[in-house]
């Protein structure tokens, strides 16, 4: 497994090659070869390659959004604020690894939907039944991302069309089996995860919904790391070589795909605590999770992008909506201010890569 | 063998007969006509917007972009051209010369975003719709204007069986056919979605195909919201995106066998991928299906008829032609070498890679 991600690395013809992948080994074996930069060039590296942009970008605006709305900065208030954020950022994890790999997921949208139905309909009222609720939720996830995974790998159909066919049939049946219409919520045991939260010395009031995004953020970062992430970013950088070099083309997608799936699912867990089951839940959110994944510093067609900087995309994106309200501008505006970031963030991406050979960039890898 | 020996249109309308079949049994069955007058006009109604918006998706496709801005592009014309019109006969050339031109504009902001800084065009068109979506929530609260009865009549007149609008549509995919496949223009945009580098390296400057795949998708999809405005009577902000035109007419046009990746398909094909949705939904309806379950029909025979395309050998890594300009039969069959290039080992990766770089 790991002589193929470096053979990908060291072959890749383009200057697209997966640096994620690539970086690490470099790193490891000789840390001290690299060129010493000049405290300039490091500042104009981290302000020109979105992946690392976005982490300042992202510290700017909360602090910009606590100076406009001070009752923002106590601590309680902010964890909640951050709980609010947590769907969103779970979804963009997910979506991460299907983007990296070359790939679109645009059914995770309709798998929360069905997702937050099932639990509507299949748990409801009582208690007794959570825990098998949430394993036929995983088992949908994971069936989902199967599908998409090893339909696009053995049909060879584009993650594109398949997910987009996918979308259709889960929105149609969500509809179908809700009517259209909210219908019951969970019990009330359940929905904690979205609605409740613990007391912790510190910080006051602490979420359930923020440690679930921590634990998410936690298993993005180690998968990332596994042989599977390292090989969806190969998978992306150049798919003929890792099926060359021996991977599983259908499992390691599936694999991918299955990922969205889950944290989709997870996060579908927190929003039916937010929101309540209505098939309309979590529509579009593929979308954002996208466009988040982009502000991140993810290139679409793949390989090359860090998943942490995906999740500090889709928190830049939340932050930027929460600023907008708390400025007062008509938050109408507010697909507007989003579109012309991601814009601006592409553009920036687009600069960079035709820059890149004058600034002699070699990111390391700080997922 | 014999299968892939069947080109992509002719497959595509194979796909349609089948359909047809299938749905024209299960209505008899039923007791009712698929031919009848009333369902062929509702089937007619239905393919001209989406028809419409189609049009302008397939150059995009070819291209190797997409055009995710066409709802929100559809519900911009609508309430434009109808705040404009304000029930005055008189201003109806104005308004809807008006509401073209800006659709206009905006379909050159994408092409020079993708042709020029080469950004995806995925993500790209999904922030100027996002961008037009949040003009349009903030400007248009509700329904605007009044249509002139000049307008209504257009939305309402036929030629017979046939609606004024559907001829409308019928046209321009004749002229936009003939560009593609009679003009330098059009034979551009198939290289340059077919391999954007060799097109460059062939002397072709990439970036006025792409602009002009951008503009022509966003005029159409203009026109599109100009026929639901004549129909409606009201310009509507949430016309394009409540019909899920942009989704709709990417799976339309990909139905009708253009490879995603580009340069390959044709606006033929596209008329029988909407042709198929079209039954399918008229059938649907005629049997009385829960409307939601056909989101679910669609999706699933979206995915079965790109998987047929795909088995069929037109996958992403498909070569498309070989040295001499033939088409290349499948992949399995080793394309010859071309006698001015060296044996390199990384040479089969190339053309699969600037494919996806072209996604």
């Amino acid at each position: 497994m790991k002589t193929s991600t470096t053979s990908t690395g060291s072959t890749g013809p383009t200057d697209s090659a997966a640096s994620a992948a690539e970086g690490p080994t470099k790193t490891s074996a000789t840390p001290s070869a690299a060129p010493r930069k000049s405290v300039l060039s490091r500042l104009l590296n981290t302000f020109l390659d979105p992946s690392t942009a976005v982490y300042p970008i992202m510290v700017a605006l909360f602090v910009v959004l606590i100076l406009l709305n001070p009752t923002l900065g106590e601590p309680d208030q902010f964890t909640r604020l951050i709980g609010r954020m947590a769907p969103i950022v779970i979804v963009t994890l997910g979506q991460y690894f299907v983007l990296v790999s070359g790939e679109f997921d645009l059914s995770q949208g309709a798998v929360i939907g069905v997702q937050v139905v099932v639990a509507g309909s299949f748990i409801g009222d009582d208690n007794s039944r959570i825990v098998p609720g949430l394993l036929l939720m995983l088992a949908i996830g994971v069936g989902v991302g199967a599908f998409n995974g090893l339909a696009t790998a053995y049909l060879k159909i584009p993650g594109f069309m398949t997910t987009l066919g996918t979308m259709f049939m889960l929105g149609g049946m969500t509809r179908y089996l809700t009517g259209g219409a909210a219908s019951g919520n969970p019990s009330e045991q359940f929905r904690e995860v979205g609605r409740g939260g613990i007391d912790v010395p510190l910080l006051g009031y602490l979420p359930w919904s923020v440690l679930v995004l921590a634990g998410c953020l936690v298993v993005a970062a180690v998968l990332a790391r596994r042989p599977v992430g390292r090989l969806l970013v190969a998978r992306g950088d150049n798919p003929t070589a890792v099926s060359l070099a021996g991977a599983n083309r259908g499992w390691l997608m599936a694999r991918g795909f299955i990922a969205s799936s889950l944290f989709a699912t997870v996060a579908a867990i927190v929003l039916v605590g937010f929101a309540g089951t209505h098939p309309t839940v979590g529509q579009g959110y593929q979308y954002t999770a996208i466009a988040a994944a982009v502000v991140g510093g993810v290139v679409l067609g793949g390989g090359r992008g860090l998943v942490l900087s995906a999740a500090a995309g889709a928190f830049v994106l939340e932050t930027l909506v929460a600023v907008l309200n708390a400025s007062g501008i008509d938050t109408s505006w507010r697909a507007t201010v989003q579109g012309l970031l991601i814009i601006l963030a592409l553009t920036l991406t687009a600069a960079r890569t035709k820059l890149g050979p004058l600034l002699t960039l070699r990111r390391r890898s700080t997922s | 063998m014999r299968l892939k020996s069947i080109p992509d249109t002719a497959s595509v309308y194979l796909i349609l007969l089948a359909v047809v079949a299938v749905c024209a049994g299960l209505t008899m069955s039923r007791g009712h006509n698929l031919f009848s007058s009333g369902n062929i006009d509702v089937i007619l109604t239905s393919i001209t917007v989406l028809g419409l918006v189609c049009i302008g998706q397939t150059h995009v496709i070819l291209i190797g972009s997409l055009d995710l801005s066409v709802g929100y592009v559809m519900s911009l014309a609508s309430v434009l051209a109808a705040g404009l019109m304000a029930g005055n006969n008189s201003a109806v050339p104005s308004a809807l010369a008006i509401s073209i031109g800006v659709c206009a504009l905006v379909g050159l902001a994408n092409g020079l975003l993708v042709g020029v800084l080469g950004l995806n065009g995925f993500i790209t068109t999904l922030s100027t719709g996002l961008i037009i979506s949040g003009y349009l929530t903030t400007n248009y609260p509700g329904n605007v204007g009044g249509v002139p009865s000049v307008m209504k009549d257009l939305g309402s007149a036929s030629v017979g069986p046939i609606p004024v609008t559907t001829l409308f549509m019928l046209a321009a995919l004749v002229a936009a056919s003939l560009w593609l496949s009679r003009t330098r223009l059009g034979f551009h945009v198939y290289a340059v979605g077919g391999n954007a580098e060799v097109a460059k390296m062939s002397g072709i400057k990439n970036v006025v195909p792409i602009v002009f795949a951008h503009v022509i998708s966003s005029v159409f999809a203009a026109l599109a919201g100009l026929v639901v405005v004549a129909r409606l009577g009201v310009g509507s902000p949430v016309v394009g995106t409540q019909g899920a035109y942009d989704l709709l007419s990417i799976a339309a046009v990909v139905l009708g066998g253009c490879a995603l990746a580009g340069g390959r398909g044709s606006l033929w094909g596209t008329l029988g991928g909407i042709l198929i949705f079209a039954v399918l939904d008229s059938t649907l309806s005629i049997l009385q299906v829960n409307p939601f379950l056909k989101d679910v029909v669609r999706g699933a025979v979206l995915v079965a008829a790109v998987a047929v395309f795909s088995l069929r050998g037109d996958g992403s890594k498909f070569r498309r032609f070989t040295a001499a300009g033939d088409p290349v039969a499948p992949p399995s069959s080793p394309a010859p070498d071309r006698p001015d290039q060296p044996d390199q080992p990384d040479q089969p990766d190339q053309p699969d890679q600037i494919v996806r770089a072209a996604q």
